[in-house]
């Protein structure tokens, strides 16, 4: 796994996650991978993962039965989602329409714009 | 799991000394990057905690015994990866036949499957000193991997491998690891190992500049381009304006650069060995 220079490793593993969960490779009350086992798959030290896996579990998006492992929460999808519309709004979204305003895109190309890639 | 004990150590009578009074401790669970510039003693190092080379004083002891007394208890614990090295001429069925029975958790279930992972698997008949270095070392260290001793230790692993191999290599590790093992790792090539590794220690002559968990590390220290008000460690100019290894202020966490972090040891041993060792 390639690693973004710009954000903790084991966060960024844990967007992977996230990401896994919003496109149904993991499901609801579905088994993720042991910390060993994505350890070994992704090329990253243990103690790393089990990094991730605290976070996550912190954050009510995976939860754990003892013995069994690390299962995905059953409102995990809504917990990342509502997250991640946090995080765009604090940070992304303020840069990107500062880059709008600078090259001169109205507000109704914008939405047109938007409309024309929702309908692809 | 290791524990230097106020060693002192001289290559002969008329060489400078390369440790006085060098203490440090390694646990198991942990994967070492042992950092240091040419000549710090990284080798030395390695070859001392091997029972290799003597101390003039003091001793290293792993699980309290004394390494230099090379007990077969000892020694079969421990797997040593040097960096260069000869193989014999023989086929690597034989070597494993010959060398396997010294290692008692040896498993060649573990060996095919590190050989799988550097896709080197159907080389069992193969004789050995046809192969090139760097197929030499992948077949070497699928062995040392093989051994299962809780101690590993490798000296300059990455180099000669190619560019897939650094990171079967890598592979390798986050495979063959668990909680009762260390596995140690010397290295200048610190963008191989940097996501495998739970420790870093930083050697210059005859000190621990640093000996501290990546997790820590990340506590601690972002690495990042510069911010008004920062009070960086250590700066490094690029196109894109300066860079620099800063105090994480607010909870900020980065990806740790091992290179700058190197870097601002070196160049500034106090402010990192102020920043460790207050409370967080």
């Amino acid at each position: 796994m390639n690693f973004k220079d710009n954000k903790a490793i084991y966060l960024q593993i844990a967007d992977r996650i996230g990401d896994q969960i919003l496109s149904g490779s993991l499901t609801p009350d579905g088994k993720v991978p042991s910390v060993r086992e994505l350890a070994a798959e992704i090329e990253v030290n243990a103690n790393t993962v089990a990094r991730t896996y605290d976070h996550l579990q912190h954050n009510g998006i995976i939860y754990t039965k003892r013995g069994l492992g690390y299962f995905v929460s059953p409102d995990a999808r809504d917990q990342i989602v509502a997250r991640r519309r946090n995080q765009l709004m604090q940070g992304e979204m303020d840069y990107f329409l500062g880059q709008l305003k600078a090259v001169g895109i109205t507000p109704d190309e914008l939405q047109r714009l938007y409309q024309d890639y929702l309908n692809k | 799991m290791f524990r230097f004990n106020q060693i002192s150590f001289s290559y002969g009578k008329k060489s400078p000394e390369l440790f006085h009074d060098f203490s440090m401790e390694l646990n198991a669970g942990n994967v070492y990057g042992l950092l240091g510039k040419n000549g710090a003693g990284k080798s030395t190092l390695i070859y001392l905690m091997t029972g290799l080379l003597a101390p003039q004083a003091g001793e290293v002891l792993m699980d309290g015994e004394n390494v230099r007394r090379r007990l077969p208890k000892t020694m079969s614990d421990i797997f040593l990866v040097p960096e260069e090295f000869d193989m014999p001429q023989l086929t690597l069925k034989k070597y494993v036949s010959i060398n396997a029975p010294f290692y008692p958790r040896f498993s060649m279930e573990d060996m095919e499957r590190y050989l799988d992972i550097f896709e080197m698997s159907g080389m069992m008949d193969v004789k050995l000193h046809a192969l090139s270095m760097g197929q030499k070392k992948k077949v070497f260290m699928a062995f040392a991997f093989a051994t299962n001793t809780r101690a590993l230790i490798m000296d300059e692993p990455t180099n000669g491998l190619d560019i897939p191999s650094k990171s079967q290599f890598r592979k390798l590790v986050t495979t063959g690891m668990s909680d009762d093992k260390l596995m140690l790792i010397s290295t200048h090539q610190v963008r191989d190992i940097s996501d495998i590794l739970d420790h870093v220690v930083i050697i210059d002559q005859s000190h621990v500049l640093l000996n501290t968990g990546m997790a820590d590390v990340t506590s601690r220290i972002a690495f990042r381009p510069l911010r008004e008000g920062d009070q960086p460690i250590f700066v490094l100019q690029s196109p894109f304006g300066p860079l620099g290894a800063v105090p994480a202020r607010d909870g900020e966490e980065t990806k740790v650069d091992l290179e700058m972090l190197f870097n601002a040891t070196l160049q500034n041993p106090a402010a990192i060995n102020q920043l460790f060792t207050t409370s967080k």
